[in-house]
């Protein structure tokens, strides 16, 4: 049984089809790419996936449950999370708050609890913290804990977003373009990072990428999007072979030179 | 060695101060010595211990004994603790939800009216019986019931207004209080409500149930005394409890939410904080702050009319927050502080001088212009009246050269 399964999702902003009868499915244990020149509708896809649109047909079922119509927040607690194109951090808070505000869905003091410092409270707050610690360290920014997240440079603030997803403790990622602007060490260390995630901290990953070596790398499977449609998928080798992908996104020479 | 150092350069200071105070109460500069030791005790290096039992200190005996030497310091002392709570109320929807609130003393309108219709005759005028004004035992039910009614009152306002966003909320907000001012201003007709432009009195004040203790002790002081003193204890108390309950949300997973939604909404709400929950709790615990505060002061001031609660009061707790610090807890204070201080003590202190200046009918004699007499000083350099320009000046300057407030948001440090 498929974790996540799309069916027929478009969306149309005005007189634009955004996407047009998306499908796509997801397996356990399975981190699957979606590539497509830009504007191709693939950060449109994900913020449907996250509740911050709604789509205007199609259906989305996560773990067997529709996911149609859920707010973001509850579409989180559910068990998606997600890092942003353009890094959207909390820039004065320090990267431990960070990480700290991506578990509010699994924090479930009340308020009088909170307001009495009850037992309860004391318990999750450090556990929480625990944790924290864990994802900070996990995507090597330890020691820097305690400074504001706007003080980190370009590629931490990548790896403390994809610590932040994590701290909802999702089972399924999507990162949106995790490695862009990085070189080739920071993205191979990425790449690592991201199959270390599989099985120990989420079920499977669904990422953006323009990246053709991370992609063709790490994927088991490629999905192409074009205009808003599907064009392609399949295994990274049907799918760099596919005339219709190279005509639309890769280009003849691609691979002659870097792969 | 060092911290032992600094409590005793603290305690000396103190002592000090409140020697000096305390055998010139007229002196404004003696009481504003004394005032500084609260800030002087936020900076310096003592240990915490030491830094909460020299706090208490001051606030609990050194104060009230200054107070009851010259009363107007504790009047000062009470205003302060006023604004302090108003501050910490809208720096939780300013500085923590980063929602720009430009009607936050509705709120406190609101509640002081609660206690104003019903702890005074006023009540009578539309409820039969004769059963007003209700007895003092009253207040602290009413103060109980103002947090309740301050955050309702703050998340049905919430509730409409919040999927506004910046500007379009401050308008709304703006808009709001107006609403309320302009209601408690002509509800007089056809039912009489508020009694309108003419305000309420009198007002009951709290009860003194602790008389009975005093006279135990064979303590007798007379009301006129004892009221100050026990408004000053009331409000220092609301002051802590605000103080905490504000810090213990802080820390916790609602201010970490609330922060959050400040720096960025849609990146909140995808790491599963439910938003508009979130931003309706800040707007209710702010007003419920405010709507205590207001039921404290309508009962200080025996007297209120709609001109308490003007568009410059929101304006006026607003800038004390952005002085402070946005976001900040001690910036807040300080703020609030800072700009009592500077309206009650320094600004009127210099008038008063100047008066005296010119009363004096010294001459001032300048080189190679002559001579001038003080005398001749017009009435329009008083100090007193250029509060709202020097206020503003202040504010200018601040934003050029420190935006971010005198005591900003500071980080967790290593430990």
């Amino acid at each position: 049984m498929a974790l996540l399964e799309l069916r027929g999702i478009s969306k149309r902003f005005g007189g634009l089809q955004a996407l047009a009868g998306v499908s796509l499915e997801l397996e356990d244990g399975m981190i699957a790419s979606l590539i497509g020149p830009n504007g191709a509708g693939k950060t449109t896809l994900f913020n449907t996936l996250t509740g911050l649109y709604r789509p205007d047909e199609g259906e989305i079922h996560f773990q067997q449950r529709s996911l149609l119509g859920m707010n973001p927040d509850k579409i989180t607690a559910a068990g998606i999370s997600r890092t942003f194109q353009n890094i959207r951090l909390f820039s004065h808070m320090t990267v431990l708050e960070n990480v700290l505000v991506g578990m509010h869905s699994r924090l479930k003091t009340s308020l009088p609890g909170i307001l009495l410092r009850s037992t309860g409270f004391h318990i999750q707050e450090n556990e929480a913290r625990r944790r924290a610690m864990e994802l900070i360290d996990l995507t090597s920014l330890s020691g820097r804990e305690h400074e504001w997240a706007h003080q980190l440079s370009y590629g931490e603030q990548r790896r403390l977003e994809i610590a932040r997803a994590l701290a909802a403790a999702p089972q399924l990622l999507l990162l949106d373009e995790p490695t862009a602007g990085m070189n080739t060490t920071e993205a191979q260390a990425l790449m690592t990072l991201f199959r270390k995630l599989i099985g120990n901290y989420v079920k499977a990953i669904l990422l953006i990428e323009h990246n053709m070596r991370v992609v063709m790398g790490i994927s088991d499977r490629v999905h192409v999007l074009d205009y808003g449609e599907k064009i392609a998928e399949g295994h990274p080798d049907e799918v760099r072979h596919d005339p219709r992908v190279i005509e639309a996104y890769l280009g003849q020479g691609i691979w002659s030179g870097n792969a | 060695m060092n911290s032992k150092l600094a409590t005793l350069g603290l305690c000396a200071y103190i002592a000090v101060s409140c020697l000096v105070a305390f055998f010139f109460p007229q002196s404004v500069l003696a009481f504003l010595s004394v005032e500084a030791s609260l800030l002087l005790l936020y900076y310096v290096a003592a240990p915490r211990r030491v830094k909460i039992f020299l706090g208490a200190l001051v606030l609990v005996v050194l104060l009230p004994v200054l107070g009851s030497v010259n009363g107007y310091y504790l009047e000062v002392a009470i205003q302060i603790g006023i604004y302090v709570a108003l501050a910490l109320g809208l720096n939780i929807v300013v500085g923590f939800v980063g929602l720009l609130n430009l009607g936050f003393v509705a709120f406190y309108a609101i509640d002081a009216y609660l206690w104003a219709i019903f702890g005074s005759p006023q009540a009578n005028a539309f409820i039969p019986g004769g059963l007003f004004p209700l007895s003092p035992n009253w207040f602290f039910v009413f103060l109980l019931l103002s947090i309740v009614i301050g955050a309702l009152t703050g998340a049905l306002l919430g509730l409409p207004v919040l999927r506004l966003r910046g500007d379009y909320l401050a308008i709304v907000t703006l808009g709001f209080a107006e609403v309320v001012r302009a209601l408690v201003n002509n509800l007089d007709k056809p039912v009489n409500l508020t009694n309108g432009p003419r305000g309420i009195s009198p007002i009951s004040k709290p009860p003194l149930f602790f008389q009975p203790l005093l006279e135990f002790f064979g303590l007798h002081v007379t009301e006129a005394k004892l009221y100050p003193l026990y408004f000053y204890f009331l409000i220092l108390v609301l002051v802590c409890t605000i103080i905490l309950v504000t810090r213990r949300l802080e820390n916790s997973r609602i201010g970490r939410a609330w922060k959050a939604i400040r720096e960025d909404e849609i990146a909140a709400a995808a790491m599963g904080v439910p938003v508009v929950r979130m931003k309706l709790l800040g707007f209710a615990v702010g007003a419920s702050f405010a709507s205590a505060v207001g039921v404290l002061f309508a009962a200080k001031q025996v007297f209120i009319n709609p001109e308490s609660f003007t568009f410059m009061e929101s304006i006026g707790v607003l800038a004390m927050v952005i002085l402070g610090g946005m976001g900040s807890i001690p910036g807040a204070i300080l703020g609030a502080t800072g700009v009592t201080i500077l309206n009650l003590q320094l600004l009127k202190g210099m008038s008063l001088w100047l008066n005296g200046l010119r009363q004096s009918g010294a001459e001032l004699t300048i080189p190679l212009l002559g001579s001038y007499s003080l005398s001749q000083l017009p009435a329009q350099f008083e100090p007193a009246k250029y509060e709202r320009m020097v206020f503003g000046l202040i504010l200018i300057l601040m934003m050029i050269f420190r935006p971010q407030g005198v005591l900003p948001p500071t980080r967790e440090r290593k430990q």
